[in-house]
């Protein structure tokens, strides 16, 4: 008898499997890559044919994403020598900087935008999804397929009837507006799935804090809440993506004040060319923090994709 | 500690009645078992008591105080949960302070309290683990420990070793006893295993179908059911039922089975029609003559006793003999019922006719 066990998969299909995780990853990865590098090229690199993997890098594309440049005569350039290192990168195309571009501004509102209409979804989804996982709430199916149905069409099918809305409110191009849309639009999901992950949780914890001496609100956030850490993080992770990424609302609903970062990259494009460097590092740069929050809670992230599957 | 009186509490949950008006008393220090089928409303009594649940109507008192509506962070009593429920992201130790840390309780004495349960228990070895990787005899113990900890009025256990497995279950049993002998607490429990009932708890409720069939000793209720139910719930193999026809009045020592003249404990109320002899199978003796026969169907070895089958003109009748004693298959033998510890029962009613035998315990049932 050769050693054999039905659990355990055999080496060969670990093999397997672990390469064709890689080339999925490969395949995933490379566009993500070449954002990154293109971004480190000139323009004229960038645009070269065929691509090139190895070139010289510089943060042209960088420069050019943050700053606002002007062309000089050949007399103002000689008689005001550059100031930084930016300066003298944008020195080459006979340019001078004359100050930041609406960039930092524009990623400062996805941040807020972003990160405010995600703490909103939680907040509002947790106390939601506790209520319909504990109480009696008098047509609670109802509730929650009304809820659900609000994700059965594209929200951009109801973009014409907000944009009238949003500007009879004065809530057109405001951050809070647009925190309360993608709030409007997260919350079915931040529901359904924390109700999931509440009702995982046996209620004999609540029942054990209240013998304890507990009140309700304290079984609440003192047990139940750091039980559902992982669901919360991990839909706090899907309605940051769906937030952060949004661009079809940011279009419609914003310009000059709350306007997001993704509305703005390709605004880029229009200025002194096909800057694709600076297109691309503002990518780049967009996907930080994303990537960032995502991996801080990657590990609750692989609970939340399989949630239910297996109970703990 | 504290006396428990439940009176004329009912429950519901929409349509579905879990406890109908049920009254019994739970005195002060008793063990007192909940024993029932599952569905039978024996845990939705116990978390009323605990506050869990609210009663639909009917009072609940605590040392003679009513707290029936009261959350159950008012009532003082603790609460041992079938799955444990230990706060799964907290180590034993602060399982084990959080009951006192509600109450306000400064930290050294809550340290020295700890310690305290702690030592009693036997777990001060694993205060610092958490409590995911524990075994199921050591969860089962700070369970324990988080109810002892603050010394509440009475402990409501709700099949506390139905999680362990049999072999531990025993020891956890004995652990239990002593420890409620130890402290002298009011301790309610709910089971479904009538042997852990009877082995453990000073008094049972016996309860059915929302309703409590039965309350009293054990061996009060083993010996003298008040309901066909608990007759046949109570001890393995149950008690024998033999169905007869008949009229009988008050003072009766005597009935006919198939013509045969049987004792029986004279009788305090009458009958008619369909009734019930009920007998419990160590009360059967079988001998190779007698009047009153059955066939053997079968025979079961346990060691000192053995279970024979057999089949009488009344039914099918379980008897408990000694294991020497030669029964054979397919032989027919004669039976004989210790008349005095018999119980008749009305069929359609199923209650128990009151006897000299069974009256004293039935009149408070």
């Amino acid at each position: 008898m050769s050693a054999y066990s039905v659990t355990e998969p055999s080496t060969r299909s670990k093999w397997f499997a672990g390469s064709l995780v890689i080339l999925y990853a490969l395949i995933t990865m490379i566009p993500l890559a070449w954002i990154m590098l293109t971004g480190f090229k000139s323009p004229s690199d960038a645009i070269s044919y065929p691509p090139k993997v190895v070139f010289e890098p510089t943060l042209e594309g960088y420069v050019n994403l943050f700053t606002t440049r002007t062309r000089q005569t050949q007399d103002f350039l000689e008689a005001n020598p550059p100031q930084n290192w930016a300066d003298e990168i944008v020195r080459e195309y006979d340019m001078v900087i004359v100050g930041p571009s609406k960039f930092g501004e524009r990623f400062l509102n996805s941040v807020i935008i972003g990160f405010g209409s995600t703490f909103l979804s939680i907040f509002l989804g947790t106390l939601a999804a506790y209520a319909f996982s504990r109480f009696k709430i008098p047509l609670a199916d109802d509730l929650l397929f009304f809820i659900l149905s609000t994700r059965m069409m594209p929200p951009i099918a109801v973009a014409i009837p907000i944009f009238l809305m949003y500007r009879n409110l004065g809530l057109s191009d405001t951050h809070l507006g647009m925190i309360l849309l993608y709030t409007a639009v997260n919350i079915s999901l931040a529901v359904w799935l924390l109700k999931g992950f509440i009702d995982e949780i046996p209620r004999e914890y609540e029942e054990a804090t209240l013998i304890d001496g507990y009140t309700r609100f304290q079984a609440f956030y003192k047990v139940v809440l750091p039980q559902a850490a992982t669901g919360i993080a991990s839909t706090a992770i899907f309605c940051l993506i769906f937030a952060w990424n949004e661009y079809a609302f940011a279009v419609l609903l914003t310009s000059a004040t709350a306007q997001t970062a993704p509305p703005f990259i390709p605004t880029i494009i229009g200025v002194g060319g096909l800057d694709w460097p600076a297109v691309a590092a503002g990518a780049t740069i967009f996907l930080l923090p994303v990537m960032i929050f995502t991996i801080l809670l990657r590990k609750h992230l692989l609970r939340g994709i399989t949630f239910g599957a297996v109970r703990k | 500690m504290a006396e428990i009186v439940i009176k004329n509490v009912r429950k519901e949950f929409g349509d579905f009645v879990a406890v109908r008006e049920s009254s019994f008393t739970i005195e002060d220090g008793e063990f007192f078992m909940l024993l029932g089928p599952s569905g039978c409303g024996k845990t939705t009594t116990l978390r009323m008591i605990a506050g869990l649940e609210l009663p639909t109507s009917g009072e609940i008192y605590l040392d003679g105080e009513e707290i029936g509506q009261r959350p159950p962070s008012e009532r003082d009593i603790a609460f041992v949960f079938q799955m444990f429920a230990l706060y799964p992201h907290m180590n034993v130790y602060k399982n084990l302070s959080y009951p006192l840390v509600s109450q306000g309780m400064p930290r050294a004495q809550v340290r020295a309290k700890v310690d305290e349960v702690a030592t009693i228990l036997g777990i001060k070895n694993i205060l610092k683990k958490p409590v995911g990787g524990l075994s199921g005899g050591d969860r089962q113990r700070v369970a324990l420990g988080r109810a002892i900890v603050r010394e509440p009025k009475a402990f409501m256990m709700d099949e506390p070793l139905g999680a362990l497995d049999a072999e531990f279950r025993e020891h956890m049993a004995e652990e239990l006893r002593a420890l409620h002998d130890r402290m002298g607490a009011t301790t309610v429990y709910v089971t479904h295993d009538q042997l852990e009932a009877m082995q453990m708890g000073d008094k049972i409720v016996v309860m059915n179908n929302a309703v409590v069939e039965q309350f009293g000793k054990p061996q009060d209720i083993y010996d003298m059911p008040a309901t066909m139910f608990v007759a046949d719930f109570i001890g393995s193999p149950a008690m024998n039922f033999l169905n007869f026809n008949g009229k009988i009045g008050v003072g009766d020592a005597q009935i006919r089975l198939n013509n045969q003249p049987m004792d029986i404990p004279a009788l305090r109320e009458g009958a008619a029609g369909d009734l019930v002899f009920g007998v419990r199978p160590e009360h059967i003796q079988l001998f190779s003559d007698g009047d009153y026969r059955g066939k053997v169907l079968a025979t079961e070895y346990l060691g000192t006793t053995q279970i024979v089958t057999l089949d009488t003109p009344n039914g099918e009748v379980k008897a408990r003999i000694a294991s020497d004693q030669p029964a054979t298959v397919g032989e027919t033998v004669g039976l004989g019922f210790n008349g005095q510890t018999v119980t008749l029962f009305d069929k359609t009613s199923g209650r128990a006719l009151r006897s000299e035998l069974n009256e004293g315990v039935l009149a408070h049932g």
